[in-house]
């Protein structure tokens, strides 16, 4: 079997593994935070690709994630194509057509907006994220303020695990693949150098544009997962906070790493918990002052983030080997 | 007519308040070319500090010039005090680093402002005290022209004049020109880049605490998120003024203000914020220097 199948594979089963055991090994409440990190990873790793890899920077992911998010789940509650015992198929395809959505207005948003940069290029996006959450908070058909609930979920951990992490190794083996190629390295050439990169032949607002359809597909396939996970979506769910909470994870992360980005999805989504004992010591919710001030010490201490531009192995390399 | 006049009126008080604000970004921009994030949470923590001054002071209880006076100084000292720390401590180590790690800080500034604001002074909203008398001081037939308006306009006016006189005529203003002008020209001609950037902090928050007691005046409920939209308003004047330019601010604060208060007046009250982003993203697609700006070519 050719290697770009096979890592996959061997991931997906040593994940179900790991899944088959956490089905009976913890409770409920764990259960949920463990989909939380992966539909977080999701989110993550696909605003790397601009962020990161493509050094653009877009503010508005929240507003694609909530596209991903109203499609899947207006449609699995409007419409049942299929019966109870396939209400997955129904689930996939309403996820694929959530990204799809998402991508479509990620093209919108990229066309005009990609030809600013950098600030104004952050300012755009996140009006173009509040515009999509306004929208959504006046449109009856979706429930406005009240929102969509009662979304058909999966009958039971095991397959909301898989399904996401199916949807998680998708998303992380495109994105590494895609940067490895000759067309990935169009997208790096475009962070390094904008000028650089188009004396050399590439089209710069294309491939922006490339990045921004790829990552609005993904953020809308976290949001799909996150609205058939939580069976309950509002436009208060992807507020600006959502989008600045991806932007912490990839920044912590790394831009560029996207083993980087996984880990700070670990960290952000677990580091509430873990402070839920701080807050009931304290009783005020410290969790919002401890993120921002993490945010403002990363770019001071740290800019590169956790891991930089170096994947996992790379690291490994670089400390644990060479001590040996 | 009628009607037409009075959101003529409201608009341009709500865009002299809008002014004040975008003032400070623009400055802030023109100095360092970063968006000040922080601004508009400096703005909160102005209102704030009218509200409690107010309150320990008694000064709730006997509305008048003095209070509006004292109230206005005491919240332009904390917040210069408050944005000289804010350049220090998160701008400056940030001085020579990528422009996004300088954006990606201002965020998290700006988010720690709120969410400590959301700690400290609980997340419910306050009611502004009364700064001044509330009176009707002409009626044209229905058309009325409240105390408040006036004094907003006459604030807002004096304090755009005293800016400008800094501006122009005195050394530190003619230093902040240089700089904003060509930052590394003026740090060889021995202008002191540091000291002009903390007097620009200064003079920002100044204007975002006077900008902050106003809109108490106008709208008096006061909370911790209450800088975010208004922030964001104020921003998208600077940009449509051309960002950057002193005058620009102004117009485009004014432009703001007005057509905001003609969406609420003849369209819906729901679409008043989605208003500010649109009117943003025309701009910056079909002439993204603004009103005012200058265009500049990115020399390799």
């Amino acid at each position: 079997m050719h290697k770009s199948v096979k890592t996959p594979l061997i991931a997906f089963a040593a994940l179900l593994l790991f899944g088959g055991l956490l089905n009976f090994g913890v409770n409920a409440y764990i259960q949920l935070i463990v989909l939380f990190v992966i539909i977080n990873s999701i989110l993550a790793m696909s605003l790397n690709l601009v962020n990161g890899y493509t050094g653009q920077f877009s503010l508005g992911h929240a507003g694609f994630m909530a596209i991903g998010a109203y499609t899947s789940a207006y449609a699995s509650t409007q419409f049942s194509f299929f019966s109870e015992s396939f209400g997955f198929i129904g689930i996939f395809v309403t996820t694929i057509t959530g990204g799809l959505l998402a991508s479509a207005a990620g093209f919108l948003v990229g066309l005009p907006s990609l030809r600013l940069k950098g600030d104004y290029l952050a300012i755009v996006t996140l009006g173009f994220g509040e515009i999509i959450r306004v929208t959504l908070l006046n449109m009856e058909a979706v429930g406005g303020p009240r929102g969509i609930s009662g979304i058909p979920s999966f009958p039971n951990f095991f397959f909301s695990f898989s399904y996401s992490c199916f949807w998680a190794l998708i998303c992380f083996f495109f994105i590494w693949r895609l940067i490895r190629s000759s067309h990935g390295r169009g997208f790096l050439s475009v962070r390094e150098d904008e000028i650089a990169a188009e004396a050399m032949g590439i089209n710069t607002t294309k491939t922006k544009v490339q990045a921004f359809v790829l990552s609005s597909f993904f953020a809308g396939v976290a949001g799909a997962l996150f609205a058939h996970v939580t069976n309950f979506i509002s436009p208060s769910s992807f507020t600006f906070l959502m989008s600045v909470n991806a932007v912490i994870m990839v920044v912590l992360g790394g831009m560029g790493s996207l083993s980087g980005s996984i880990a700070a999805a670990f960290f952000i989504t677990l580091m509430p918990e873990a402070l839920r004992s701080l807050q009931e010591i304290t009783g005020v919710d410290l969790r919002m002052v401890i993120y921002s001030l993490l945010l403002i010490l990363i770019m001071i201490l740290r800019p590169q983030g956790l891991f930089g531009d170096k994947e996992l192995p790379d690291i490994w390399r670089k400390y644990v080997r060479k001590s040996a | 007519m009628q009607d037409f006049v009075q959101h003529i009126i409201n608009g341009i008080s709500l865009g002299s308040i809008y002014a004040l604000i975008a003032l400070g970004y623009t400055m802030v921009y023109g100095i360092m070319k970063m968006i000040n994030f922080a601004h508009a949470d400096v703005y909160m923590v102005g209102a704030f500090t009218a509200y409690y001054v107010a309150k320990w002071t008694g000064l709730e209880s006997s509305p008048g010039v003095s209070t509006l006076l004292l109230l206005l100084v005491s919240a332009m000292i904390i917040c210069s005090v408050l944005g000289l720390l804010i350049e220090r401590l998160a701008y400056r180590p940030l001085r020579k680093s990528p422009k996004l790690n300088v954006l990606i800080t201002a965020i998290g500034v700006s988010l720690f402002l709120e969410f400590s604001g959301q700690v400290i002074f609980g997340a419910d909203p306050k009611v502004f005290p009364e700064v001044m008398n509330q009176f009707v001081i002409a009626n044209f037939g229905g058309l009325e022209l409240k105390s408040s308006d006036v004094t907003v306009l006459g604030v807002s006016l004096i304090a755009m004049v005293i800016l400008n006189f800094i501006i122009q005529k005195t050394k530190i203003g003619r230093a902040m020109r240089a700089v904003s002008s060509n930052a590394s020209v003026a740090s060889m001609l021995g202008v002191n880049t540091d000291r002009v950037i903390s007097f620009t902090f200064i003079v920002g928050s100044s204007l975002a605490a006077i900008g902050s007691i106003l809109v108490g005046m106008k709208y008096p409920k006061i909370d911790p998120l209450m800088g975010m939209m208004i922030g964001l308003k104020a921003f998208v004047a600077a940009v449509l003024g051309g960002i950057g330019s002193i005058p620009g601010a102004v117009a485009g604060a004014l432009i703001m203000g007005l057509s905001e208060e003609m969406v609420v007046g003849y369209l819906s009250s729901t679409y008043r914020d989605a208003l500010a982003f649109g009117i943003l993203i025309v701009i910056l697609i079909f002439k993204p220097t603004g009103l005012f700006g200058k265009y500049s070519v990115e020399k390799v």
